[in-house]
């Protein structure tokens, strides 16, 4: 603070709370909608108060009994085997090629580290056509396999750990090379224990980023009980607006953004770290 | 920057890093070595064989008006998202930082739509703007406007940018609050002594310090609005009406998979591609500037 301005406070209060409000107000109508009847919905306009049909709604929506569409219960196992397999595999496997870059000489060290490098300018959007037929040749068409694997490889994680890796000190690996530590017990007990926060970090984003996955699932899955929630949303739109009940909709839309925004208001600490680190 | 002690091991490094490699070749170099291969071919009604035509599938692209009218819409709803979303986004963090008390509080506040996908992010709006049940279409209406996202393309481009910025505001929040936060204290307090309103401060200290991090967001944006937002694009008006939101992105897939014409669509990937290496280069070279700066 540098200065007492009264009115400029009472106006910085008033342009966030304008804000919160703005950002909040569809979390809201949508709480809302998920609570009342699909004909006290689609009345135009709907009532901005809370109905009374909350559990019915979501026992309906998680469970499939009572409408035409499948369990969403199915759909967030979907979604959470698919958000975890991508954090963690990501994880995993660019702590391993980072490791290697980092702590070896070998030839075609540089060769390797640009091939990984290129993949940041090949995003799943770019290459969509024939990373279908890639994975549909494979035979991986609504498999785990299919929905994770080709979203693994992050050639921001591996950077993000080569960084890290960088900033150890020298000291560490003589120490654990006098005292007969070979490659992989070095790895294990004085890099895995130091990096505890980059992974945290790491995790929060890439589980969100598998979490909320559109396009490659919405080409992948073609069967009920393979559909990650996001996808199963969609197809309870596709049929238009007449059949569309958007009290189930909205049931399941909350039911969608509740486990990654819990990972980010939880993990606000490592979720912002993560973000800063990943983007530099 | 190199580790001047490492280890010496005959196979190890390559093991560590043949998991990373295998999908990086199998699912990244493969399939975009195919999109290459296939922008200079054309298949027949059947699949069952190709022909070289050159630079044949491009030059068609760029004589349909659809396509040319794409990246017209695409640099158009591009712009508007990073520019609205860039001002929003930094009049919420100045003000954040102004404010001593609450201050964490909105901060927990204005960032969980990053959490909120983008799918997910269009079905939300698309129900309060839906022109039949939602309730904000329905005050519009009342108040005169006639709004039909279906109908009219102005309507549904302020739609999906609006959904968009939505949906962004977060990150940029989150980068211009870190920004405005490493400026130095006693550079605010020597203007202040001098006499500069807030307002002037704002213009002729704070901002020219910021636009690094400006800079960085605008290209970040650009290449969300390019590429990230195809969920909300499919969501709420699946480019239509006509082709008045359909996004490059969008383009490919209508071309790959709905129209299953292999060629046009490799061809646009590859065309897609270029834009991301574009794109890319000029993020890093803002990096390197950064060091100096």
């Amino acid at each position: 603070m540098i200065e007492r301005r009264p009115y400029l406070d009472f106006f910085s209060h008033a342009i966030l709370l304008i804000g919160v409000a703005l950002v909040a107000f569809p979390l809201y109508v949508t709480f809302v909608a998920s609570t009342q009847t699909a004909q006290e919905v689609a009345q135009a306009p709907m009532s901005l108060l809370p109905g009374g049909h909350f559990f019915q709604n979501y026992m309906s929506v998680l469970f499939g009994h009572g409408s035409n569409s499948a369990p969403v219960a199915r759909m967030m196992w979907v979604s959470t085997v698919m958000a975890l397999v991508i954090a963690i595999g990501k994880i995993s496997i660019s702590m391993l090629s980072a490791f290697a870059v980092v702590y070896f000489r070998f030839r075609f060290r540089m060769f390797f580290f640009w091939m990984i490098f290129v993949t940041l300018m090949l995003p799943v959007e770019v290459r969509i056509a024939p990373t279908y037929k890639v994975v549909a040749d494979l035979g991986l068409l609504n498999t785990y396999a299919g929905l994770t694997l080709p979203l693994i490889a992050s050639a921001t994680a591996t950077f993000l750990f080569r960084q890290f890796f960088l900033t150890i000190p020298d000291e560490l690996i003589e120490a654990a090379r006098i005292d007969g530590a070979g490659p992989m017990r070095f790895f294990k007990d004085i890099l895995l224990p130091l990096s505890k926060t980059s992974i945290a970090a790491l995790f929060v984003i890439q589980f969100i980023y598998g979490w909320n996955q559109y396009l490659w699932p919405l080409i992948i899955t073609t069967h009920e009980n393979m559909y990650p929630i996001v996808i199963g949303i969609q197809r309870m739109i596709a049929g238009g607006d007449s059949v569309t009940e958007w009290n189930l909709v909205m049931a399941t839309a909350l039911l969608a953004m509740i486990p990654p925004a819990a990972v980010v208001i939880l993990m606000q600490k490592w979720f912002v770290k993560g973000l800063v680190d990943s983007e530099k | 920057m190199e580790k001047r002690v490492v280890f010496s091991h005959k196979t190890l490094p390559y093991l560590l890093l043949a998991p990373q490699l295998a999908i990086t070749v199998i699912f990244f170099f493969l399939p975009a070595g195919q999109a290459m291969w296939q922008s200079f071919r054309i298949e027949d009604a059947f699949g069952l064989s190709s022909q070289f035509v050159g630079w044949g599938n491009f030059v068609d692209l760029f004589s349909n008006p659809d396509y040319v009218n794409s990246f017209k819409v695409t640099i158009e709803f591009s712009l508007l998202v990073a520019c609205s979303g860039l001002v929003i986004a930094l009049l919420l963090a100045t003000m954040a930082n102004r404010v001593i008390r609450g201050a964490a509080v909105y901060k927990t506040l204005l960032i969980w739509p990053y959490a909120v996908a983008t799918a997910v992010a269009g079905v939300l709006w698309l129900f309060l703007f839906s022109p039949s049940v939602g309730i904000l279409a329905v005050y519009l209406v009342q108040m005169g406007f006639h709004w039909n996202p279906r109908l009219d393309s102005h309507d549904a481009m302020t739609l999906v940018v609006l959904t968009s910025v939505w949906k962004q505001i977060s990150y940029n929040f989150l980068f211009f609050l870190a920004g405005l936060q490493s400026i130095p204290k006693s550079l605010i307090e020597a203007a202040a002594i001098d006499g500069a309103t807030p307002l002037r401060r704002f213009w002729s200290i704070v901002f020219p310090l910021l636009s690094p991090t400006t800079f960085f967001l605008l290209i970040i944006n650009v290449i969300y609005a390019f590429f990230d937002t195809f969920a909300i694009i499919d969501i709420m008006t699946q480019g239509g009406p006509g082709t008045s939101t359909s996004i490059l992105v969008y383009e490919v897939y209508n071309a790959g998979f709905k129209g299953m014409d292999i060629g046009s669509s490799a061809a646009q990937s590859v065309i897609l591609m270029i834009i991301v290496v574009a794109l890319t280069v000029m993020q890093f070279r803002y990096i390197d500037r950064k060091v100096n700066y």
